[in-house]
């Protein structure tokens, strides 16, 4: 049995704890990449991060990507969207094609 | 150097000719494989926009709620209504093979039997924003859900296209030409081997002929 994540700065994320994901408050990069570890070794499979602090730790996140879990998914916080997310999905692409061939621009 | 550094023999000949028949065969299955992958991964990468376009939307507008919700109460009260949540979701993983690719599948269990038991407060002292709020974000999650196994499968399926398309490039542009260079080296190396031995022999046969009818006394 798997739980569920949401990281972030508490105003973006609190509104989750009701629906049922637990949630972890973070602000600093180094303390969320502690978290972060914690998270992973706590038995979470799909960990929501706010755009915001994944840019932060970009680094760290790209480790994860190609185990099978944790799936580790940017989410828009309160301060609006960063397009980070979609960058990701460019970038899957690019790994994978060579090329962003699907981008709209 | 494309040629490969191994002894001109026939037995060697053998031994590669099986090697690029196999490097060949590999060659096509790979690329079939990653045709496939390919196709999959596109159709997922389109579905991954447009969710994500759509999760986006949706967590905007929750946020959206949520700073009317923190306009019109205090901080504390909010604190107080989300502070023990009532519903707990949590995962069961399957995994789906596409193309040797595990792919994972998530399915959602919720604690209380009705899932959408999610306001973990009284309805008297809260601003109906707040509820708004919470009842966006729950509109939301099964598609957040989908996002979370499309993303990661394409994360992962990005990975393995990539291996699949580098061994792909490796047999298609190195191993199969230094298999045929090497083969075509090795024949021609034995073809001439093949005539330095004839001309020998003719030679030789000469040269018994001439000493058997004392050619060169006439």
């Amino acid at each position: 049995m798997y739980k569920i994540a949401v990281m972030g700065d508490k105003d973006s994320i609190y509104g989750f704890a009701s629906i049922g994901l637990d949630i972890f408050p973070v602000y600093e990069p180094q303390v969320a990449i502690k978290t972060l570890r914690r998270i992973v070794d706590g038995g979470y499979a799909v960990i929501y991060i706010t755009e915001q602090l994944a840019t932060q730790i970009e680094s760290e996140l790209d480790r994860y990507r190609s185990l099978p879990t944790p799936a580790i998914i940017p989410i828009p916080g309160v301060v609006g969207n960063t397009g980070l997310g979609m960058r990701n999905v460019s970038k899957s692409v690019e790994q994978a094609v060579g090329s962003d061939i699907l981008s709209d621009a | 150097m494309a040629k490969l550094n191994v002894n001109p023999t026939r037995m060697e000949l053998t031994n590669l000719n099986k090697k690029l028949k196999t490097a060949r065969r590999g060659h096509k299955l790979l690329k079939d494989k990653r045709d496939e992958l390919m196709r999959q991964f596109i159709e997922l990468v389109r579905e991954n926009k447009e969710l994500r376009r759509q999760v986006e939307q949706g967590i905007a507008q929750a946020n959206a709620h949520m700073s009317v919700a923190r306009s019109v109460m205090s901080d504390e009260s909010i604190d107080i209504a989300l502070m023990i949540p009532m519903q707990e979701m949590s995962l069961e993983i399957t995994e789906k093979n596409v193309m040797s690719v595990m792919i994972p599948v998530y399915e959602s269990k919720f604690r209380t039997a009705d899932e959408n038991d999610i306001y973990s407060y009284g309805f008297a002292f809260t601003s109906c924003d707040l509820d708004d709020a919470v009842k966006s974000l729950s509109d939301i999650m099964p598609l957040m859900l989908r996002l979370a196994e499309v993303e990661k499968s394409c994360q992962l399926m990005a990975s393995e296209i990539e291996k699949t398309r580098r061994r792909v490039n490796a047999l298609e542009h190195v191993m199969i030409p230094q298999y045929e260079e090497t083969i075509k080296y090795i024949k021609m190396k034995l073809d001439e081997n093949e005539r330095g031995t004839i001309t020998r022999l003719m030679k030789v046969k000469d040269m018994m002929l001439a000493e058997a009818h004392n050619y060169d006394q006439k």
